[in-house]
């Protein structure tokens, strides 16, 4: 973001009005906060505020881009994937944020459509979906999903056709997974947009997917995105947990896996240590 | 009670009190999606005209959650004053609003009043008033706090440095907080939500932000914002508590799922009580909370979020706390879908909150999912600060890099303050004055390169 670069560049320093602590301005290499900030009075600069306004901006607009089916699926098909798009029972964007239950169940139609897919008995699937950043879904949606599908099946495991899954909330998994009675259900869906990063996928897997699993049943890694965890990195990180939970037959907050890359977790909750914010789930 | 309304030409009915106040708020999209709002504007009224009827006893005959069922009942039934209802005792809802709103009832009346009044009067109050009334009544409360400085006190306006960082780093940490040092803010707390949610994590930064505080004598107080148990911990562990932090909720249910309970709350106050660490108060617990909380753990027992969030100001309460906030545009679009809702939310939270004698803050705010921006957060903001509002975040730039959502600023705080000619806490004002960060105008002076705040960011 703009404003990751403290030392003034975007307000120029002869335009920094008197009152902001120029020592501070060079410190921002241990923080992306908007620290520093010059102002005008008691206000931020022009070129401070149209910063924020423009992160918003491209925030908002991941919220209510169109999620790119037709493309997506175009580009599953060359790279010789198969794919199955499926309806959630949320009618459109205004309906999925106000009734995340909605996205959690298949439509009925999408129901019969995978069971005719459980025939030859896959142990993984992945869902594709928007979730809440449609950008995150269009920009590292199929790369990162063809990249853990290649590790999947260098595991010979038995990996479902993908399915493709347009407003989606996390608990979908229950409903896709007992159709198609895989041991594994993951889904890859955009992540609640910040400020500073609007492209965030974020991947939980669940063992014996069933109804009536929840949040406490699953795993997750989060903030996968070029400049956050990269998405090769998080791609290894997927493969390890879906085999561990295969081999442990089991997934949730009982497990924990200890990943070959030990690179910073970067797993935000969303917790206000007690009440989680709506973050795609 | 009344139960039955005509608006127009068609009748509604209604069943019993939690009905009446569910169906009475104004609307927002969690009380539809719990199934408990009203259908549309008339019936909305109707709901209101029966509740405007309602005496304020039947709150003490009918509960919204079964006493036997709920511990948040049992002690708001269990404390509740009948010398300080005598006053009110005989009136009804709709006449509660008239009296509260009246010339003859100031700060001494209501602050003798609020231990007679539930957290569901005084919700179902708000229900029966408009934006300004919220504001009319809450500005004449007078609700003062202490631990290292006064929070409350008139024509004082104070804020939270909320200095998050997405790894806990130390360094990343101390520069948010000498940034907001320098506009200001920091006199209700210095405040960390943690990434790591460890006690490990939670020690250390607490000796981070106790040394802060007093390698500069600053007239404030530290808060590692961790579950309740990790504190406790911590101040086993001997490290330097200021404060207790615990998200609560309004039902036994939903407070369960936070993983507390009122004994652990009463322990808790107890062992930050025994540091003696405040020099001009004593009181030791911070409480956040947030309309929906109840429903997304799924333990609203059917009662609206509204009345359930004062609920959850009925058990702060109990605990004198020294800063309470309620963080309303946190939690999302399905429980508050826009600006207005969110507006609506913060001005009804603030308002039961002081009514009720609390300390009551706003962490003015929104995430990027709901119908909102900074322009929201500018009016609700100005709005709580004319109604009283105790105390504001403080965030650089607005952008909370850690929970990913956006509050108010360091700007903002500064604008608010001389917009409405407010100061922080005494004590800390006159600690800003010394440091050479304010003028004799309370004007905010730049910061020299070689201050020693600043200085502290190198090292």
């Amino acid at each position: 973001m703009t404003t990751g670069d403290l030392s003034g560049t975007d307000a120029a320093p002869a335009r920094r009005p008197a009152g902001t602590a120029p020592g501070l301005a060079s410190l921002g290499a241990v923080t992306s906060a908007r620290v520093g900030l010059a102002r005008t009075g008691t206000a931020m600069t022009t070129a401070d505020l149209l910063a924020f306004q423009s992160d918003h901006a491209q925030a908002r607009e991941a919220v209510h881009a169109a999620f790119e089916v037709d493309r997506l699926m175009a580009e599953f098909d060359a790279a010789g994937v198969r794919t199955v798009p499926v309806a959630t029972r949320s009618g459109g964007r205004g309906q999925y944020l106000r009734h995340p239950e909605a996205g959690r169940r298949l439509s009925g139609s999408a129901r019969e459509l995978l069971s005719a897919e459980a025939v030859d008995s896959p142990d993984v699937v992945l869902i594709l979906s928007d979730g809440l950043s449609a950008t995150a879904a269009n920009r590292h949606g199929v790369g990162f999903v063809l990249d853990l599908r290649r590790r999947l099946l260098a595991e010979s495991l038995n990996v479902a056709p993908v399915v493709i899954a347009p407003f989606a909330r996390v608990g979908l998994l229950n409903d896709v997974g007992a159709a198609l009675g895989v041991a594994v259900a993951v889904i890859v869906l955009g992540e609640r947009p910040g400020l500073s990063a609007p492209d965030g996928l974020s991947v939980y897997a669940e063992y014996a997917p069933r109804s009536g699993l929840t949040d406490a049943d699953r795993n997750c890694i989060s903030n996968i995105r070029p400049g956050g965890l990269p998405p090769a990195i998080a791609a290894d990180r997927a493969a390890e947990l879906i085999r561990t939970m295969i081999d442990r037959r089991t997934s949730g907050v009982g497990l924990t896996v200890e990943y070959d890359d030990p690179s910073p977790p970067v797993d935000r909750g969303y917790g206000r240590n007690g009440w989680i914010a709506s973050g795609g789930m | 009670m009344r139960l039955t309304a005509t608006v127009g030409a068609t009748g509604f009915t209604f069943h019993g009190l939690r009905d009446l106040l569910a169906k009475a708020s104004p609307a927002r999209s969690g009380d539809e999606l719990s199934g408990v709002a009203a259908t549309d504007e008339r019936e909305r009224v109707a709901a209101q005209l029966c509740l405007a009827d309602v005496e304020l006893r039947a709150f003490l005959e009918e509960p919204v959650i079964p006493y036997e069922q709920d511990e948040v009942t049992r002690l708001i039934l269990d404390t509740h004053d009948p010398a300080a209802f005598a006053p009110v005792s005989h009136l009804t809802v709709g006449e509660l609003r008239d009296h509260l709103l009246s010339y003859e009832v100031g700060s001494a009346e209501l602050a003798a009043l609020a231990p007679g009044l539930t957290p569901e009067m005084v919700a179902a109050v708000s229900k029966l008033m408009r934006n300004q009334d919220l504001i009319a009544v809450a500005s004449k409360v007078s609700v003062v706090t202490a631990f290292r400085d006064t929070i409350g006190l008139p024509g004082r306006l104070s804020s939270r440095i909320q200095p998050n960082h997405p790894t806990d780093d130390p360094a990343g940490i101390a520069l948010s907080i000498v940034d907001g040092l320098t506009f200001g803010c920091g006199d209700a707390c210095i405040g960390i939500n943690p990434a790591m949610d460890t006690v490990t994590g939670t020690v250390d930064l607490l000796r981070i932000l106790d040394d802060v505080i007093h390698r500069f004598a600053i007239p404030t107080q530290s808060c590692v914002l961790t579950h309740v148990t990790n504190t406790l911990a911590a101040i086993e562990r001997g490290a330097p508590v200021d404060l207790v932090f615990q998200s609560i909720a309004g039902t036994q249910d939903a407070n369960r799922s936070f993983g507390i309970d009122l004994a652990l709350l009463v322990e808790a106050r107890a062992a930050a009580l025994s540091l003696e660490r405040g020099t001009v108060g004593d009181n030791v617990m911070y409480f956040e909370t947030g309309q929906g909380s109840c429903l997304s753990a799924g333990a609203d027992h059917g009662v609206d979020q509204q009345t359930l969030e004062a609920r959850a100001y009925g058990v702060a309460r109990h605990f004198s706390p020294l800063l309470v906030n309620t963080v309303v545009g946190f939690i999302g679009p399905e429980y508050l879908y826009d600006g207005r809702q969110i507006r609506r939310a913060g001005l009804e939270d603030h308002f039961c909150g002081k009514v009720l004698g609390l300390p009551m803050g706003c962490d003015v705010c929104y995430t990027n999912h709901a119908e909102a921006d900074q322009n929201d957060s500018d009016d609700l903001m100005t709005l709580l600060a004319v109604a009283g509002c105790t105390y504001f975040m403080g965030v650089p730039g607005a952008d909370d890099i850690m929970l990913e959502y956006q509050s108010t600023s360091y700007h903002d705080i500064a604008f608010l303050q001389r917009q409405l000619a407010r100061r922080p806490a005494p004590e800390f004002d006159g600690w800003l004055h010394e440091s050479g960060l304010v003028d004799e105008h309370g004007h905010l002076l730049p910061v020299a390169r070689d201050h020693p705040l600043v200085a502290v960011t190198r090292s």
